[in-house]
């Protein structure tokens, strides 16, 4: 007897859920277990981070506001994602629009109406984002370069660049030598709506354009068949150099807007932290989704909430707030195997021995029914 | 002071910035050659440098604080190839994870203890320089006298962990070019059914290299940690784990070619910082500290740009990234 490893038909949408959610649970346990042997209290942890995110208007402001550029990211990632474009340079690609976006808020005259402010420094910011994610985009289509390591290395370039503009090019005089950039204008804060800046509004936006534009258009139809299979798309006459460069862009381009709605709507002065690490919570928020956009509405402001939460946790119980990268980590390793689960299935089999026992006792009819195509009846 | 004292310096500093990189870049080839692209070197690495704290501090023992710095980065590891191997998932969104996770573990578990100085032994042990000379003698000597000073102060002042983490470089080309094992480690990492077919066991094979590998990255951060800073801080690593991902394609997956690179690396590393203090080239904007520090990541693009349209050039495993399944064949 041993075991041995199958593929699965596709497993049904609530099997698949259910094990999903099963995932998550195992993953909450785990980190309970973790923080329990460092000597904190996991279900007072669990409480405080809760109440930090969603117990108060307050705390659900906050959660919104960090789940805004998260979901925008994400949105963006997953374009470049369902062309198998592994890009994993969101952050750059952020910081990259948020520094066009400061540079159109400086280049306008201080008169200029708020609406006129914004939409340039939209403009701008998804210029940044669509060129900066454009550079591997091309490498990757017309010489085959890794696109996972180039945009990797992209993102610290762009911190890089974002620290240098910060120290030396755009250090702002009137700081009193204070290292930092001048704040973009009054006229350029996006306005608050039920207490959250219009960034969700954005947001939301997005979301139905990324949803309508991989499902509904032609040029997402062309995204996907691209995805599946490069040469498919080859043989179906698609132009796959032309989607793959225009696709990444458009990706980089709403990445770069996340970095936008960063800037004008909560911290008003560039700096390299403006990614804040959106960059890669987004490829795993993305991941988690399965590229639904629906859905990454959901696990973005699940995300949000836990890195609100734990602010809150650990201000009330003193445990740190990385703790919550160690719950992030887990539900993804977590959510990670959980795919293997949905996916495989493990057989126990019989050996060689007791398999030419049945081939000599039947004929060779049910030792062919063992191979490959025929695991289920194994 | 005199430039010749200067330089040697500088090589001395260089050295040992080159030596997390160098153990990071060793255990992330191994990885990588058994088919493993672990994007988690930076959590390894912050796993190492905690859990070798924490214990360097309760213990003062050198060897504990290695051995438990080894087991915290290995446990990652651990978990990285359980996954990626065991449950086939993607390479690179595990890897993700592991850096996340490993971060927020290390600090979590580091805080208590942050910004404590190591205990007087590991003290010592980190100032110790064993292989120092003994110069008086020949220091009046025309030639020698300088050549032999230089030498001393550039590459004999170090611990023996600097010592032992270039021999280490040197055993890896060793096992991966000279022995059967390491012969059937490139196998795997190129092509794994082939290796499976002629009897190499695939998942045993990349299961320990994921592992060990890790655990070097491990030891970069114990190095960073107990040895080099003798202080536990949070994100200590600082992007140094994305720096050795960025090494281990501008050295080729090559031991050998990654000692150049490190030490390379760490050059840069502190170029950035000395060239401030040098009135005339820090204010021209390229060879400001800031731009510098970009030079590594901007390096590595360009090497991967030649590798990719180079197509003679080695492009790293062929299967790297790509989970094997017995099944698919």
């Amino acid at each position: 007897m041993r075991l041995r490893i199958a593929k699965k038909e596709t497993a049904g949408g609530w099997r698949a859920a259910a094990i999903r959610i099963i995932s998550v649970l195992v993953a909450l346990l785990f980190s309970g277990l973790i923080m329990a042997a460092m000597g904190f209290d996991p279900i007072a942890a669990y409480l405080a981070i809760a109440k930090g995110s969603f117990g108060s208007a307050r705390g659900l402001i906050n959660t919104v506001t960090v789940a805004i550029p998260l979901l925008i990211v994400a949105l963006g990632l997953s374009i470049s994602f369902s062309m198998r474009f592994w890009n994993i340079g969101g952050e750059g690609q952020m910081v990259m629009g948020a520094i066009f976006a400061t540079y159109a808020a400086h280049q306008l005259p201080e008169t200029t109406p708020a609406v006129l402010y914004w939409v340039t420094m939209a403009l701008a910011a998804m210029i940044g984002g669509g060129l900066y994610a454009l550079i591997p985009g091309l490498f990757r289509a017309y010489s085959g370069t890794n696109e996972t390591l180039f945009t990797l290395m992209l993102n610290y370039v762009a911190i890089k660049v974002a620290v240098f503009l910060r120290l030396v090019l755009w250090k702002d005089p009137a700081a009193k030598g204070f290292p930092q950039i001048k704040a973009i204008p009054e006229a350029a804060h996006l306005p608050k709506i039920f207490g959250v800046h219009i960034g969700w509004i954005i947001a939301l936006v997005v979301t139905v354009f990324v949803a309508i534009y991989l499902k509904y258009t032609k040029r997402g139809y062309e995204t996907r068949v691209v995805g599946e299979s490069e040469r498919t798309a080859h043989y179906a006459g698609i132009n796959v150099r032309r989607v793959l460069v225009g696709g990444v862009a458009l990706s980089g381009a709403i990445v770069g807007l996340a970095g936008f709605a960063k800037l004008s709507g909560v911290s008003h002065v560039l700096s390299e932290s403006i990614g804040g690490g959106n960059g890669f919570s987004a490829v795993i928020v993305a991941w988690l989704a399965q590229l639904n956009a629906p859905v990454m509405i959901l696990i973005a402001l699940l995300f949000a909430a836990m890195e609100q939460g734990a602010m809150g946790m650990e201000l009330a119980l003193k445990i740190p707030v990385s703790v919550s990268d160690v719950i992030k980590g887990l539900i993804l390793f977590s959510a990670l195997a959980s795919e293997f689960f949905i996916s495989y299935h493990v057989v126990i089999e019989k050996g060689p021995r007791a398999l030419l026992r049945q081939y000599r006792r039947s004929g060779r009819k049910e030792l062919q029914a063992d191979t490959p195509e025929g695991e289920d009846q194994a | 002071m005199d430039i010749s004292l200067m330089i040697a310096l500088f090589v001395a500093s260089a050295v040992r910035m080159a030596v997390p990189l160098l153990l990071g870049t060793l255990g992330e080839s191994l990885t990588e050659r058994a088919g493993n692209l672990n994007l988690g070197v930076e959590g390894l690495m912050m796993m190492g440098a905690a859990t070798g704290f924490i214990a360097a501090y309760h213990t003062d023992n050198i060897a504990l604080a290695i051995l438990v710095g080894m087991l915290g980065s290995g446990f990652g590891a651990l978990l990285y190839a359980i996954l990626t191997i065991t449950f086939r998932t993607k390479q690179d969104v595990t890897g993700l994870a592991l850096t996340i996770f490993g971060t927020g573990f290390a600090n979590t578990l580091g805080k208590s203890l942050a910004n404590q100085n190591t205990p007087p032994a590991i003290r010592e042990f980190a100032q110790a320089t064993p292989l120092h000379l003994p110069l008086e003698p020949v220091a009046s000597l025309p030639v020698l006298g300088p050549v032999l000073a230089f030498i001393d102060t550039a590459f004999l002042q170090h611990n023996w962990f600097v010592y032992l983490t270039f021999a280490a470089a040197v055993v890896g080309w060793i096992y991966l070019f000279r022995t059967r094992e390491g012969l059937h480690l490139r196998m795997v990492g190129e092509n794994p059914a082939a290796a499976d077919a002629s009897g190499i066991r695939v998942i045993a094979a990349k299961y320990v290299h994921v592992v060990i590998g890790g655990i070097l990255c491990g030891l970069g951060g114990v190095y960073i940690s107990v040895v080099n800073v003798g202080t536990y801080l949070e994100n200590i690593v600082a992007g140094r784990g994305w720096i050795v991902v960025a090494l281990v394609i501008f050295i080729r997956w090559d031991p050998l070619k990654a000692i150049a690179g490190s030490l390379l690396f760490g050059a840069l590393e502190i170029v950035g910082f000395r060239i401030q203090h040098i009135e005339g080239l820090s204010s021209i904007p390229v060879f400001s500290q800031y731009a510098i520090d970009m030079y590594p990541y901007l390096m590595t693009i360009i090497v991967l740009v030649i590798t990719y349209a180079r197509k003679k050039a080695y492009q790293g495993p062929a299967a790297l990234g790509v989970p094997y399944f017995r099944e698919d064949r």
